[in-house]
């Protein structure tokens, strides 16, 4: 086949290739690689949800063991915070433990902004702050 | 059908297009709907996954607990009491519980110290949890001392450490003698902390302490049940501070949501002109703009729910231990168990990804409808 003046044989592949020199070429089409994210998103979530399973039964008998130590030592309360005896043991507070200085009054310890008064507390009978 | 599914398919093409030309803000509208979804998603990990522990745990509290009320602040219980309380039909025992609070000025930590009934401790030992040992770096073997009432010290050589896995009851405890936490808070013989009361039936549970309060008028008991609800109200999700990271988060999402419900840029309003103009039908441009919200949301969604579990489980969730701790020098080291449902994960589903698709579809839809000669001039 005969060539025009000033075109090598492959002028159109190789002028493509340089063309696409530094530019990852894309073979997929975009839905096809959405549709596989969209899918491996779903498989991760399943997994998460399968982990969670697993763990679960993984723990149950170390839960047990911590009820134990529950049952044997008669605890009460979770040790989660231990800044006032309050919130170390909310379930065993006085009814008005969290807002003890007097009802009502603001609360200066971070956990009670966790630790909610308890709901029989929440009648005002007078606004005093 | 395939033909359907080439048409939907060619569309996605179209909308993954239009997303990756307007990457700049189709990567920061991610971003932001990302950490949305992760903040409300940690909390409602967090808070369920404490709430079904704690229950679970705690079911092998006592029935019941006793306590005495002296104006109206609980006070050490006369041992009489105990006496009165086993003579209740229904009772199966009644027990004396010892515990009180040691503030200790060395490292500024609060520590529970108790006299089980259930364990035998050699005179002068104690057992320490694991949270007292790294506080204060002591291990078995060595010696602590503590203030006592009188001013004296008294001291107490450590004989073992109570078991890591139950860190989060017992970080704090210091496991002591009846003797030596009688003698240590200068406390009477004749009076204990409170009351632990086991019963024949549980469903009399109810009836014996009323009987009990009727009895016995000062006291004030205080049944398993209520204890498990008290970490059911601390780790309400609609309660507390974590209700103020939900709303703080919800409304970041409402403002973010009515941004794309207002409107269209004038870019995207000549896009769907041009889209008209060239053959384009309205459900064509609408099954676009459907597609494109759903991309970003449902990906936007399941990255934040993935970050969320792994924050919460596999990190013990280190973004909320600092308002957790608190001023507390003692915190549990424990790993959080993962109760997750898919109720929960499709509640946040429909509060986040349903509005902001059907955010985004109705002015698409305005803008359609319109005439794409007029939408392209204005």
């Amino acid at each position: 086949m005969p060539t025009s003046p000033g075109r090598s044989s492959k002028p159109l592949i190789s002028h493509r290739s340089r063309k696409m020199t530094g530019k990852a070429r894309l073979t997929v089409r975009k839905s096809s690689l959405c549709l596989v994210i969209f899918g491996t998103a779903l498989l991760m979530l399943g997994a998460m949800f399968f982990h969670a399973t697993y763990q679960r039964q993984a723990d149950t008998p170390l839960i047990g063991r911590v009820a134990g130590v529950v049952k044997t030592l008669a605890l009460t309360d979770l040790c989660l915070f231990t800044e006032a005896r309050y919130t170390r043991h909310p379930s065993q507070a006085d009814l008005f433990s969290a807002f003890q200085d007097h009802p009502m009054a603001l609360e200066h310890f971070p956990a009670g902004s966790i630790v909610g008064p308890p709901a029989t507390l929440r009648k005002l009978h007078d606004k005093l702050d | 059908m395939t033909s359907w599914i080439e048409k939907q398919r060619s569309i996605l093409d179209y909308t993954l297009s239009s997303l990756i030309r307007r990457k700049g803000k189709n990567i920061s509208l991610f971003i932001v709907y990302t950490l949305v979804v992760f903040i409300l998603a940690s909390a409602m990990f967090f808070t369920e996954a404490m709430k079904r522990e704690a229950s679970l745990i705690l079911k092998g509290a006592p029935e019941m607990v006793v306590q005495r009320l002296l104006m109206g602040r609980y006070d050490p219980i006369p041992l009489d009491y105990l006496q009165k309380i086993r003579g209740i039909r229904g009772v199966i025992s009644a027990d004396a519980r010892l515990w009180g609070y040691y503030y200790d000025p060395a490292v500024g930590a609060n520590y529970t110290v108790m006299a089980p009934r259930n364990q035998s401790i050699a005179q002068g030992k104690i057992i320490i949890g694991k949270g007292i040992a790294r506080v204060r770096m002591i291990n078995k073997g060595d010696i602590l001392s503590f203030h006592a009432y009188d001013g004296q010290v008294r001291s107490f050589t450590i004989d073992g450490e109570l078991p890591a896995a139950s860190e989060l009851v017992s970080a704090d405890l210091i496991l002591i003698t009846e003797a030596g936490f009688r003698d240590l808070f200068g406390f009477p013989a004749s009076h204990a902390t409170d009351i632990v009361v086991s019963v024949r039936n549980p469903q009399e549970l109810l009836t014996i302490a009323r009987k009990i309060s009727e009895q016995l008028p000062d006291t004030r008991p205080i049944i398993r049940d209520e204890i498990v609800r008290t970490y059911d109200s601390v780790f309400d999700w609609r309660g507390g501070m974590v209700i103020v990271l939900i709303m703080m988060a919800l409304l970041a999402f409402v403002i973010f949501a009515w941004e794309k419900a207002s409107g269209l840029s004038a870019e995207e309003k000549r896009e769907i002109g041009i889209l008209k103009a060239i053959g384009w039908e309205t459900s064509d441009v609408i099954a676009v703009k459907t597609y494109e919200g759903s991309v970003v949301s449902f990906f936007s969604f399941a990255f934040g729910i993935l970050l969320a579990y792994g924050h919460v489980f596999f990190s013990s969730a280190f973004l909320f231990a600092p308002a957790l701790k608190g001023w507390s020098v003692l915190y549990p080291d424990f790993r959080i168990t993962p109760f997750i449902d898919p109720h929960q994960v499709g509640i946040l589903f429909f509060l986040t990804v349903v509005p902001y698709t059907v955010a985004t579809i109705v002015p698409s839809w305005r803008a359609a409808i319109v005439d794409p000669d007029s939408v392209m001039r204005s």
